[in-house]
């Protein structure tokens, strides 16, 4: 799906690939049977994990928001799945699903909800600021667009160093309307910086329709810079990945820029708060998760291949359950931070005392 | 022991740090082939190369987010704004990315970035070119805001910056670029957070900072010479961290206090200044802290008269001599 100025949406939805052929893109047909249960293990336990939080936050365990990913899965899982040592990630603040496709532990993402001292960011960082740089996953970003220049640095240091990876960054379709994501995508085309940029849309932003925020099309946005672009559905994880690999590549080899709209759908509201009646149709979303959702058709696709059979559906199912429910349990019985941790990890110097070279005040009360 | 301008002592601190580390990168709006609006970054294109001296489109959100996400990786961009007051587009980005992202991540990551350029009023730019955004930097944590006043601070102060592992702030002053100091030929830091004594006397400290710094001074000479007043003046030198030992042990001295900012009033650093002598040295004040900040409005373009809205030695002879009498 390269640059057609003259496509329409839906002939670029559509494109090129039939269903079929994503299962026999080499990316795909080159995964072994253990691979492809892993990532649709690494779906099932995203799913878990996020009713289990929804649970906890329904009985008061979890302050805040929390935005779900539901139905979203196979668009973390597809991109994640494709990083190699040098790659990297950034994302929004619907953030889970794309920790635990970097291989984070749900231990500390559970107890980050509970806000306890044993969350991945000690407690200090909640739901939507996530964050493992040791597995090249940098956050987990409130503002909306505002991780999208973090990003494209963090590609600017990739290629300033010589390194061959690429850094996949995030947004929502709400996102593109920002103007520090169109300075970002200036930046990344006029400089050949390795990003890719991937724009979930789920048709959504909070409850306002993709039509009734953006004009035009989104991704074709990259056009006006001279980026490659594509649009791909996000329901088909075969499908994520036999479309990604080719913009991950591009950048990793020719450090290429490119903007991939993804199609995807989430099932919950926007946040936990988020009645869900005002902006769209209880029937929509019946439809996608009868027809589209991505654990439902990988776990088709597989049982077909025979790569799976229903008892290991079951196991996985009842092994992701179990998983949950065990970090809801670490989350309960891990402490909260305490007072005195509120001014740590605010500035290195103060967390480094024996490296701290600059005097005075560093706090004021 | 050489004499350089202000601007010569900066690009000198640059110059050394890019010599001294291949991770140092200096971007921004014109400065490479221009030279830098205001020459600060004059020749180092030629002697480092494009790799390291970057021109970037107009663009402050795009460049400063994308320096605090190459700093996430160990980068240490140097990043010029044309003006401090272009700071207002990329706030998001220096306010709640740079100064939030360790804390978020639980002290995972650091962001070892500089972020520098002019931040005064004085040169008849009018409201938006004048902005004196360090109180409003300073009140985030996570952030540290430096405003040097001297070819020999500004050159130390931007050394130890660029070492840094926290995001530095780095306010010069367009009306300081010419000035002319003493900046010795070996190599030498100027910590953040240590307050320097500019002046010694005995009768009323003033403490200021960056060019309202420069204009202490040279009231106290008058208020010496005329009003036969010892005025000790204290240069912060650094907003946060704050070296408050300093400013309390001239308190004992003098008894007497005159903050003098180049900042309007409401929240402003002598604000908090003024806060913290009260509450820290309440007994040793002989009168009520003084205080002379830039007259509250936006900054007024007509030359002659917004020289009387921003601090002037005149103004501060006169606020000095109230201070005296209270
Ligand atoms: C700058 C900014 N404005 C508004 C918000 C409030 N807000 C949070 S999420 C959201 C909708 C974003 O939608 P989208 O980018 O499509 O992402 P999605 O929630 O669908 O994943 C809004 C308006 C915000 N966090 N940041
Ligand atoms: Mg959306």
């Amino acid at each position: 799906m390269s640059k057609k100025s003259t496509a329409t949406p839906d002939e670029l939805g559509s494109s090129l690939h039939g269903k079929a052929s994503h299962a026999e893109a080499a990316v795909n047909s080159s995964l072994s049977k253990d691979q492809k249960i892993g990532l649709y293990r690494l779906m099932v336990r995203i799913r878990r994990f996020e009713e289990r939080s929804l649970r906890a936050y329904q009985a008061k365990k979890i302050g805040g928001f929390l935005h779900l990913y539901i139905g979203q899965e196979a668009v973390a899982v597809g991109c994640c799945s494709l990083m190699g040592k040098d790659d990297h990630v950034i994302t929004a603040y619907r953030d889970h699903g794309h920790a635990i496709a970097v291989g984070m532990e749900l231990n500390p993402l559970m107890a980050e909800l509970y806000g306890k001292a044993t969350g991945c960011s000690k407690g200090k960082g909640g739901s939507m600021h996530f964050f493992d740089p040791s597995r090249n996953y940098w956050g987990g970003h409130g503002i909306v667009g505002g991780q999208v220049p973090l990003g494209t640095g963090l590609a600017y240091a990739l290629k300033y160093k010589g390194l061959k990876g690429a850094c996949m960054t995030f947004m929502g379709d709400g996102a593109v309307n920002q103007g520090a994501v169109h300075e970002a995508y200036n930046l990344a085309a006029l400089w050949d910086l390795p990003v890719v940029f991937v724009i979930e849309n789920n048709g959504y932003s909070m409850g306002t329709s993709q039509a009734r925020s953006s004009a035009g099309d989104l991704a074709r946005r990259a056009d006006a810079y001279h980026m490659d672009w594509g649009v791909c559905d996000g329901h088909d994880l075969y499908e994520v990945r036999a479309n990604m690999v080719r913009y991950l590549d591009r950048a990793r080899e020719k450090c290429k820029p490119s903007v991939v709209e993804i199609r995807t759908y989430r099932y919950r509201g926007h946040s936990v708060a988020d009645p869900d009646n005002t902006y769209r149709a209880k029937g929509e979303v019946e439809e996608y998760r009868r027809t589209k959702d991505p654990i439902q058709v990988f776990q088709d696709l597989l049982l077909a291949e025979k790569v799976l059979d229903a008892a290991q559906v079951e196991k996985i199912d009842a092994e992701a359950r179990a998983e949950a429910d065990l970090s809801a349990e670490f989350a309960e019985a891990s402490p909260y931070p305490s007072i005195d941790d509120v001014q740590k990890d605010v500035y290195w110097e103060a967390d480094n005392p024996g490296e701290r070279t600059s005097g005075g005040r560093l706090f004021f009360n | 022991m050489p004499v350089l301008q202000y601007r010569e002592a900066i690009r000198q601190a640059l110059a050394e740090e890019l010599t001294r580390d291949p991770n140092v990168v200096v971007l921004g709006e014109e400065v490479a082939q221009f030279h830098g609006a205001y020459k600060v970054t004059e020749g180092l294109l030629a002697k480092f190369g494009p790799k390291r001296i970057v021109d970037t489109p107009i663009s402050e959100a795009g460049f400063i987010g994308m320096g605090v996400g190459a700093s996430m990786l160990g980068i240490r961009p140097v990043i010029e704004l044309m003006f401090w007051s272009f700071y207002s587009v990329a706030f998001d980005q220096i306010l709640n990315n740079a100064a939030n992202v360790r804390y978020m991540s639980g002290g995972q990551i650091h962001c070892p970035i500089v972020i520098r350029g002019p931040a005064n009023g004085g040169t008849n730019v009018g409201a938006t070119h004048s902005h004196t955004p360090e109180n409003v930097l300073a009140n985030h944590p996570g952030i540290k805001v430096v405003v040097p006043a001297t070819p020999y601070d500004a050159k130390g102060l931007l050394k130890s910056a660029i070492r840094d592992n926290d995001p530095v702030m780095y306010l010069e002053n367009t009306m300081l670029y010419g000035d002319k100091g003493e900046v010795p030929e070996e190599e030498y830091l100027v910590p953040l957070g240590k307050a320097d004594i500019k002046r010694e006397g005995k009768d009323l400290t003033i403490v200021s900072y960056g060019r309202a710094m420069v204009q202490s001074l040279a009231a106290a000479n008058v208020l010496q010479q005329e009003h036969n007043l010892s005025v000790e003046v204290v240069d912060l030198r650094s907003i946060r961290p704050l070296d408050m030992d300093t400013v309390l042990a001239s308190v004992r001295k003098t008894h007497r206090v005159l903050v003098v900012e180049e900042q309007k009033p409401f929240c402003g650093v002598g604000a908090q200044l003024a806060y913290m002598i009260q509450s820290e040295a309440f007994d040793e004040l002989d009168a009520p802290i003084a205080r002379l900040s830039t007259v509250d409005a936006p900054s007024i373009y007509s030359p002659p008269v917004e020289e009387e809205q921003l601090p002037n030695p005149q103004r501060i002879i006169k606020a000095a001599i109230a201070a005296m009498a209270s």
